[in-house]
């Protein structure tokens, strides 16, 4: 990530004493925790004054829910100050890396940037839940068929398939205490990747990524959507992120001269 | 789903929609059963009763039945339900606070292997202040008893370099660990009121 936002221009510095904002287990067992810990990161960030850039939906959605929460009720902006002993004015500009690639860098200038085309790749984007819902809160693009990643690898010269199952859940949050769900739900994933004709899933989530690889049954490869970028920019670093995948996509690319 | 105990008298409790109305800050009373959501869900094959049925069950005050069902546990957040339901009732935040309020109550919780899970995050978040896949791992293998099931799955993420075997070194660990402290006296003085 860091390395394919140095070539695009985009300039990145790691918040500094960032703690873990308790994504799913937080919320789902205590609003006040999860206030408290996704609030004491973005009064960081508000200190520091920079936009947010994240790159897990779960973490932008969990950040996005407290900032919304807090700037719509100063009562309970102040119960959180006391929380997390200091002032938050619930002020940040939290973003998504995919809409900051696609907004700020734009299709254009990443077309003329690609070194060697993802050509004849054929591949699904897949955008799964807390990138796109609730919308009110997110704010990304269209909640049942958005394109940004579609736009972005198809700039790239990526042969990229319209499907059904772009914004439906994999069940990550419940990829290690239900495996039964989750199992189902990556095969009906991949199934429908499949019938569109698909060689690979691209996803915008680390926590898809991992949950599609570990619960799979089909062998279909999963990429996270900067991977495909790096390859397409020829940034050589990226073999060494694609080796660490559970389902190796190596065979994939090489068939493709990639 | 019972309506009247053993005594004819009816299972209700007169509060129990205020409260979730007040905590989930969403208006429960503007669903018109149209099933949108239930349709949505695609978790509906693991669950007790359906998305719109927990609305319904609110609504009557059927509390016990509500904090026990599988499905405030079974849900995976996926917020379809919410996106599409034509009254904006906010079921996830409807989930979270059934939820929430099934632990604090002590219920009889069904879906315990999801509770364990989420519970063993946290130890591992309020441990490290960072998040650590192995330590959380082990807390919950220690928590179910299930210790054999996905351990080739773990082992081939170890190889491939997936987890980190040394906890993160975090500096502020304290002001972790104080927020957590915070809460849980948050908590127990609005119990008391």
């Amino acid at each position: 990530m860091r390395a394919i936002c140095a070539r695009l221009g985009i300039e990145l510095v790691e918040l500094a004493d960032w703690s873990c904002c308790g994504a799913s287990s937080a919320h789902q067992t205590g609003r006040w925790l999860a206030h408290a810990l996704t609030g004491r990161n973005l009064a960081l960030a508000e200190k520091v004054g920079l936009d947010l850039a994240i790159t897990c939906p779960a973490c932008y959605l969990r950040l996005r829910t407290t900032q919304k929460e807090m700037k719509d009720n100063p009562k309970q902006r102040d119960e959180l100050a006391e929380l997390i002993g200091q002032p938050y004015g619930a002020k940040n500009n939290i973003r998504h890396l995919l809409p900051i690639i696609y907004h700020d860098v734009g299709v254009t200038k990443l077309k003329n940037s690609v070194a060697k085309p993802l050509a004849g790749l054929k591949l699904v984007c897949y955008y799964g839940c807390y990138l796109v819902r609730p919308p009110e809160v997110v704010a990304f693009d269209d909640p049942e068929n958005p394109r940004m990643m579609d736009l972005l690898l198809e700039a790239m010269g990526a042969d990229v398939r319209d499907w059904s199952g772009k914004v439906d859940c994999c069940g990550g949050s419940l990829s290690m205490s239900k495996r039964r769900i989750a199992r189902r739900l990556v095969a009906e994933i991949t199934q429908w990747a499949r019938n569109a004709g698909a060689e690979a899933i691209v996803t915008a989530c680390p926590l898809c990524h991992s949950n599609l690889e570990a619960r799979q049954s089909d062998k279909l490869p999963v990429f996270y959507f900067t991977e495909l970028i790096g390859l397409a920019l020829g940034i050589a670093e990226v073999r060494q992120w694609l080796r660490k995948h559970l389902i190796s996509p190596l065979r994939l690319l090489a068939s493709h001269g990639l | 789903m019972k309506y009247f105990d053993r005594q004819r008298q009816l299972i209700s409790d007169a509060t129990f929609l205020s409260q979730v109305k007040e905590v989930s800050q969403t208006n429960l009373e503007r669903c018109y059963q149209c099933l949108t959501c239930s349709l949505g869900c695609p978790t509906t094959f693991a669950m007790d009763y359906l998305p719109n049925q927990i609305v319904r069950m609110v609504q009557l005050g059927l509390k016990q039945e509500t904090l026990t069902s599988a499905t405030i546990w079974v849900c995976a957040d996926c917020a379809t339900c919410a996106t599409r339901c034509p009254n904006n009732v906010d079921l996830p935040k409807l989930m979270d606070t059934l939820r929430e309020m099934s632990l604090l109550e002590k219920v009889a919780i069904k879906e315990r292997r999801i509770a364990a899970f989420h519970d063993s995050f946290l130890t591992s978040l309020k441990r490290w202040g960072k998040p650590h896949e192995l330590s959380l791992l082990l807390w919950f293998k220690l928590k179910t008893g299930d210790f054999f099931s996905d351990l080739g799955l773990g082992l081939r993420m170890l190889v491939k370099g997936k987890f980190k075997v040394f906890p993160p070194g975090f500096t502020s660990l304290k002001e972790v660990r104080t927020i957590f402290h915070r809460v849980n006296q948050k908590l127990t003085t609005e119990e008391k009121h």
